[in-house]
């Protein structure tokens, strides 16, 4: 897997990213701001599935109507990250906060996905309750918990404690 | 009048000591402030929105600002307790950063904004989105700068 990373690190368009004074933090502030767009509107729809926040607002209209905006923030994280990922893809891969990062980001998904194909399918039977059944509050905590760690391993990444 | 000699004091404090000291404080402060950014992000994204037709439109714009202000305020206040000790660490370095002035006035102008503003306007969310994250990216930029 190294020499393959230290190929890709050797590509013109990683040393670009890495020593540019401008494209860098442009591409990092970038992946650092789109945390309110994706993660912000996901906690609010988890927060609204533990029973924490918009209580009066029914679970199926904030998955309709702000789910596709944090999939757009989704998508410009995944971008933003690959770049950053491009930049110095060495120094990722063999970070221990990358790693769990990826496994979180995993976790999160499996989460999303077994949410959406089981209890979110009888949605209208408790969509309006201040208070939604067990499984929905495990799954919006899972959540929670999930994009919460793989916001601080982000952060962790930077700092060399355990290169 | 001359600020330098403050902003020394500010990183000579106790507090502003401890963080610079010591290895794993600025780093876990920092997870929780972008903890906190990401849940106003998310609150201040839902709430103008909102007042531009987008986003939760069946929901009353008024009672959709009234159910988020707690979290709204909540997550501001986390970021200002977070930041403070981060900013007391690197008080000088700070003093020194363009990014950090900016930060701090755009900072003014959004809590002023956000706090006294009746206007529902579509213009004034525009404004109220185009501050907080003006905020945030000159916030990153302190690092850069």
């Amino acid at each position: 897997m190294i020499p393959l990373l230290q190929w890709i690190e050797a590509t013109s368009g990683s040393i670009a990213i890495r020593e540019s004074i401008l494209l860098y933090p442009v591409i990092e502030s970038t992946h650092v701001l789109t945390l309110g767009l994706f993660a912000g509107i996901i906690a609010l729809l988890d927060l609204r599935l533990v029973g924490a926040a918009l209580r009066t607002v029914p679970v199926s209209q904030i998955a309709t109507r702000l789910l596709p905006i944090a999939l757009g923030g989704f998508v410009i994280m995944v971008v933003s990250g690959a770049l950053l990922f491009y930049s110095s893809p060495v120094r990722a891969y063999t970070n221990i906060f990358f790693r769990v990062k990826l496994v979180l980001i995993l976790l999160a998904g499996l989460n999303a996905l077994l949410f959406h194909l089981t209890i979110f399918r009888d949605v209208a039977g408790w969509d309006t309750l201040a208070q939604p059944p067990p499984r929905a509050r495990m799954a919006g905590l899972a959540s929670l918990t999930f994009w919460s760690g793989v916001i601080i391993c982000g952060r962790m990444q930077a700092y060399k404690w355990f290169e | 009048m001359e600020l330098l000699p403050l902003f020394q004091w500010f990183e000579a404090t106790f507090i502003g000591t401890k963080v610079r000291e010591s290895l794993w404080m600025f780093p876990v402060i920092e997870c929780v402030h972008l903890l906190a950014l990401a849940l106003l992000g998310g609150t201040i994204l839902a709430v103008d929105l909102r007042r531009l037709g987008l986003g939760l439109k069946e929901q009353n714009a008024a009672d959709l600002n009234r159910q988020l202000h707690p979290w709204m305020s909540g997550s501001v206040a986390m970021l200002i307790l977070t930041g403070i000790p981060m900013f007391l660490s690197e008080a000088v370095k700070c003093y020194y950063s363009p990014p950090f002035w900016y930060k701090m006035g755009l900072l003014a102008v959004a809590y002023t904004f956000t706090l006294r503003r009746r206007a529902e306007s579509r213009p004034a969310a525009v404004v109220s989105l185009g501050l907080w994250f003006s905020v945030a990216f000159a916030g990153r930029w302190i690092a850069f700068y």
